[in-house]
């Protein structure tokens, strides 16, 4: 499963022809999708099912069908919101970000990486939704001049996150539409038959490819990643502000914010190289997708899980250093208590498989890489479990310590939310350009640009 | 290649961005209007009752005092409505072969009290208590609007929680105090003002209006300076007054 390593962004004899066919025939040709896809939708959609069952037998029971009780009210619910919002900042990370600072190799992954930070917001979405326990009444998270005559809690955090990650997501689908309008025209151009092509100019919404077109085109997505960029650092930020403005034991530490935004990235990119990984070989499109790409990710997820580790390291240290009884106490619950086995499982899945990522040939060993991402999303997912329940189960008042266990009902939500996402997934490579079209394009023409001017200068 | 829209196309979609926008915004304000209106809060709409009891008739022309019924509305939060006997205090003299009055005789005989409608129906999270604000001189009508004008009861007020705010932020704005009866207590000034009507003494334009069940909220800076005094004088505690568990413990 080794690739040999190259330096080249797009890989074998490429023409701008063969970019456009490489992609669109995804779209087009229905006979590039083989019984796997089905299979593979088949299965998420399966899966899938868990969620009306569980959100309907939720909304007749309520809340009580999953874990969360006194003093532990934040449960899976919360764990898996934090894990699915993180799993979102990669894309938003290689979209925004990695565009203003001209990183090139972002190219072939962005449109994929945002259409998982769209998906992963709709799953994170649905849990402080549900959480609520009377979903039907959400729309008082928002201000709004209503009858009862008061505004949602400005102090407290959990509202500054409602904000957070609904611009979030706003933002995100409008940023991910507008890249994706000029590549819905070439499928247009592309399509045989005339509902097809009918359907895809109505969703170009007339895009001609003028000059004025594509003035208008860039300027609008600067400015979308303008705004973006400030999202990948302040959504999770405002996350980790819903237990660190707190004072509850374990949370109330300076590290969360800059440790839970490195957390996200480091979750995010092994999502991609979780998804990417298998799509790139079921539809060959490893020429655009290269090893090159995967080896960068690897060393973002490698670089961010230090971040992370270093956060684990400092709220050790925090505990120790701030001589305080509850934190003391936390420090010893997590060490040595009931949950320790997930913390002790968190070091190992975090701070020290993705070690090997130091490693050439670990980072070019495709299977390796699969496995190490696999390894750090539920490392990533135990993080959380670690956060949550084990301060709440632990803290001032010895009295009100009880423990936390999920119920099933915890599990059902959960995995009908996975099967959610790995549904919309690969519906989305199904039906939509699933690589940047015409920015590989103008990458390629770029590098052909610059292989000639080397010549010409003699060297290579 | 042919063109694959009529140009009649770019109307359409300009049309929709412009309705895109405008129909979300008329959708939230039709729901706004919907339920701040009478359809929603049920303000004026009289509601049937197996006896067709008239709050005109006894409060007003036979001025009845209110505690006459609602024993209860000066010493406990429930204002009370009145057990069968009540009624039959007068109507077991008065009126006794009236057929719209068998329902009473038949609770009377029975023993099974009546089953009035809830009109005023403040909802199970609420805590609300009538004895207080009657201590501090709010007068039935701020609340119940009109009652001496009802043959049928109706509810006066919306009872939204942004109405019950309106006072409970600025009490000052609503406290009234009789000023020419300075020996009152707030509590006598509240039936007092029923007597005052029906002796056609001469009313205060505020009086006026408590009796018409307008809306209290004064705007003039003499009469909020008055009632900054009655709220000091009252130990009214205007900072905590509308915290989430003065009504919801």
């Amino acid at each position: 499963m080794t690739e040999p390593m190259n330096n080249k962004l797009i890989m074998g004899s490429q023409t701008l022809e063969t970019i456009d066919e490489m992609v669109t025939d995804v779209v087009l040709d229905s006979k590039r999708h083989t019984k796997t896809w089905f299979m593979i939708v088949l299965a998420a959609f399966g899966v899938l099912q868990l969620l009306p069952i569980g959100v309907g037998w939720l909304l007749y029971q309520g809340i009580g069908i999953w874990g969360n009780n006194q003093p532990a009210a934040w449960g899976f619910d919360i764990i898996n919101f934090v894990w699915w919002i993180g799993i979102g900042h990669a894309g938003t990370l290689i979209s925004a970000i990695l565009l203003l600072l001209q990183q090139q190799w972002r190219n072939s992954i962005n449109r994929f990486a945002e259409a998982m930070t769209i998906f992963a917001v709709m799953c994170a979405g649905l849990y402080p939704a549900l959480h609520t326990g009377r979903p039907w009444n959400d729309f008082w998270l928002f201000p709004y001049p209503n009858i009862m005559g008061v505004w949602p809690q400005w102090r407290s955090p959990l509202i500054w996150d409602v904000f957070a990650v609904s611009t979030y997501f706003t933002v995100s689908a409008v940023f991910w539409y507008v890249g994706l309008i000029p590549d819905l025209a070439t499928l247009r151009d592309r399509a045989k038959p005339m509902w097809v092509k009918k359907l895809f100019a109505f969703l170009c919404l007339g895009w001609r490819g003028s000059v004025k077109h594509w003035e208008r085109y860039q300027q609008l997505y600067l400015i979308l990643a303008g705004l973006s960029t400030p999202l990948v650092l302040s959504v999770h930020t405002i996350v980790s502000y819903d237990f660190a403005v707190s004072i509850v034991p374990g949370w109330n530490v300076t590290v969360f914010p800059p440790y839970f935004v490195a957390g996200a990235v480091f979750a995010g990119f092994a999502m991609v190289l979780l998804l990417a990984i298998p799509v790139r070989a079921m539809y060959g499109l490893k020429d655009l997708i290269t090893a090159k790409h995967l080896d960068w990710m690897a060393k973002i997820m490698l670089a961010t899980g230090m971040i992370v580790f270093y956060g684990y390291m400092l709220e050790l240290f925090y505990a120790w250093y701030s001589g305080e009884t509850g934190e003391m106490t936390l420090l010893n619950w997590r060490l040595f208590g009931p949950y320790r086995y997930a913390y002790y499982a968190l070091i190992f899945c975090n701070g020290i498989a993705p070690q090997i990522m130091w490693w050439n040939k670990a980072r070019r060993n495709i299977g390796a890489l699969w496995i190490v991402s696999l390894i750090v999303s539920v490392g990533m997912w135990l993080e959380r479990f670690v956060i949550i329940p084990m301060s709440l189960t632990r803290n001032y008042l010895p009295s009100a310590d009880k423990m936390y266990y999920p119920k099933l009902f915890d599990f059902v939500v959960f995995g009908g939310s996975i099967g959610m996402f790995i549904t919309l997934m690969f519906l989305f490579v199904r039906f939509l350009p699933a690589i940047n079209i015409f920015e590989v394009k103008e990458q390629l023409d770029h590098m052909k640009k610059h292989d000639s001017e080397h010549e010409l200068a003699g060297v290579h | 290649m042919a063109q694959l829209f009529k140009p009649s196309a770019n109307n359409y979609a300009r049309t929709s961005i412009v309705l895109g926008g405008l129909t979300p915004v008329l959708i939230g304000l039709s729901l706004a209007a919907f339920s701040r209106s009478p359809l929603n809060t049920k303000v004026g709409t009289a509601k049937n009752q197996p006896v067709p009891f008239s709050h005109t008739h006894h409060a007003w022309e036979l001025g009845i005092d209110c505690r006459y019924c609602h024993t209860a509305v000066e010493k406990s939060s429930y204002a009370g409505l009145p057990a069968t006997e009540t009624c039959m205090s007068c109507h077991s003299q008065i009126w006794t072969n009236s057929p719209l009055l068998e329902p009473v005789r038949q609770s009377y005989e029975t023993g099974t009290p009546i089953q009035w409608n809830l009109v005023n129906k403040t909802p199970e999270f609420v805590y609300f208590n009538h004895s207080i604000h009657v201590a501090r001189g709010i007068n039935c009508n701020n609340c119940h609007g009109p009652v001496q004008n009802m043959p049928i009861t109706a509810k006066g007020k919306s009872f939204q929680m942004q109405w019950c705010l309106k006072c409970h932020r600025a009490p000052e704005k609503y406290l009234y105090k009789d000023e020419t009866k300075p020996n009152q207590t707030p509590r006598q000034q509240v039936f007092d003002l029923y007597w005052k009507m029906q002796a056609k003494e001469e009313l205060t334009p505020r009086e006026n209006g408590i009796l018409a069940g307008e809306e209290q909220e004064t705007g003039d800076a003499k009469e909020i300076e008055k009632g900054k005094k009655l709220v000091n004088q009252y130990g009214v505690k205007v900072q905590q007054l509308a915290d989430c568990w003065v009504c919801h413990r």
